[in-house]
């Protein structure tokens, strides 16, 4: 059973930091209201200090709607703050407040990185912010997504531990592989 | 220990196990659509993202193939409720409780040594037919990819176009 990522990097659709040509490309799908992934959240962000530009990172949505339910609508939030050129301010808030991801909570993260409130609300009930989610996700099962946080280091799904030194050891043994 | 899966073709075992205290289900039950069985090694596992978390948000799209998703660990009825009710999950869970994994070793997924279940999946055709399976050789969780795509050819295989 395949665990490659199905859907390769599109520098202009996806939501990549860091370098464009680094050696290095970390994928997560991730769910906005799951606790495992607001624990990775930090790893992440120390993994992209220690390797700056030797690493992109790109974030795509997996929410796991039925077990968890206001991911499905954080995920909605972030994809709208993106099409106002906030995807990462919101993506950022939205892991630092996993327990407050109410829609009254949604618009104020909005309110507070600037938004445009009535265009932030207007798309994230839109078709296309809806469709975008159900592609990513989609994109992730086809991937062999088995779980949140899911990890592709270079193309491969992660298996390690959701640790620091799992990740990094995965992603210095990736510097050398291109995919 | 390597295990393999049932051979492709294989007529799938047929099994009765206990979805609630006072119900059973067997596999000849839906004959006629496939089954996705998913055998799992125990209820209250510690992943938010676990597998059967997956397979129930992808639930909409095994359902558009018609099948039927089946998950199976040797935890007792009163567990499953409670894992089910905990977790949302939108399919049966069996009960293969007593004889202990008598029905997961029907399909090579029952662990001996340490008395659960393996992570396996099998998808089994309309026909009764075992269309694919997957046992896993290390404790990684499989995704749903794997059956999708059976599902997926199952249906393109079929006369009658899927609606």
């Amino acid at each position: 059973m395949s665990s490659v990522l199905a859907v390769p990097i599109d520098e202009a659709r996806d939501h990549l930091q860091g370098a464009t040509d680094a050696p290095i490309t970390l994928v997560e799908y991730g769910d906005y209201e799951c606790p495992f992934c607001g624990q990775a959240f930090p790893l992440v962000k120390e993994l992209q200090r220690e390797l700056a530009t030797q690493m992109r990172f790109i974030y795509r949505q997996l929410p796991l709607t039925q077990l968890h339910p206001h991911a499905g609508r954080a995920a909605y939030a972030a994809e709208a703050a993106g099409l106002q050129g906030k995807f990462w301010q919101m993506h950022d808030l939205l892991y630092d407040n996993q327990g407050s991801l109410y829609d009254a909570s949604l618009v104020m993260y909005g309110d507070v990185i600037g938004l445009n409130l009535q265009q932030f609300v207007k798309d994230m009930e839109s078709p296309e912010v809806a469709e975008r989610v159900t592609a990513d996700f989609l994109g992730g099962i086809r991937s062999g997504v088995n779980g949140t946080p899911c990890f592709f280091v270079n193309g491969r799904r992660y298996d390690g531990p959701y640790t620091y030194s799992g990740l990094r050891q995965a992603l210095t043994d990736a510097s050398g592989v291109q995919v | 220990m390597n295990k393999n899966p049932l051979p492709i073709g294989t007529p799938a075992p047929d099994f009765t196990l206990h979805d609630s205290p006072d119900q059973t289900l067997s596999l000849a039950d839906f004959k006629g659509q496939p089954v996705v069985i998913i055998f799992y090694p125990a209820d209250f596992s510690p992943d938010c993202g676990d597998q059967l978390s997956i397979f129930n948000e992808v639930l909409p799209y095994f359902q558009h193939h018609r099948s039927q998703v089946l998950g199976i660990s040797v935890d007792n009825v009163w567990s499953h409720l409670a894992f089910a009710h905990d977790r949302n999950l939108h399919f049966p869970l069996l009960s293969d409780f007593h004889p202990k994994g008598a029905a997961a070793g029907l399909y090579n997924a029952y662990n001996e040594e340490t008395g659960t279940t393996e992570r396996a999946i099998y998808v089994i055709d309309a026909n009764g037919l075992v269309a694919w399976g997957f046992i896993a050789s290390s404790p990684v969780n499989p995704g749903a990819n794997g059956a999708l795509e059976v599902l997926e050819a199952l249906s393109r295989g079929t006369p009658e176009p899927i609606q």
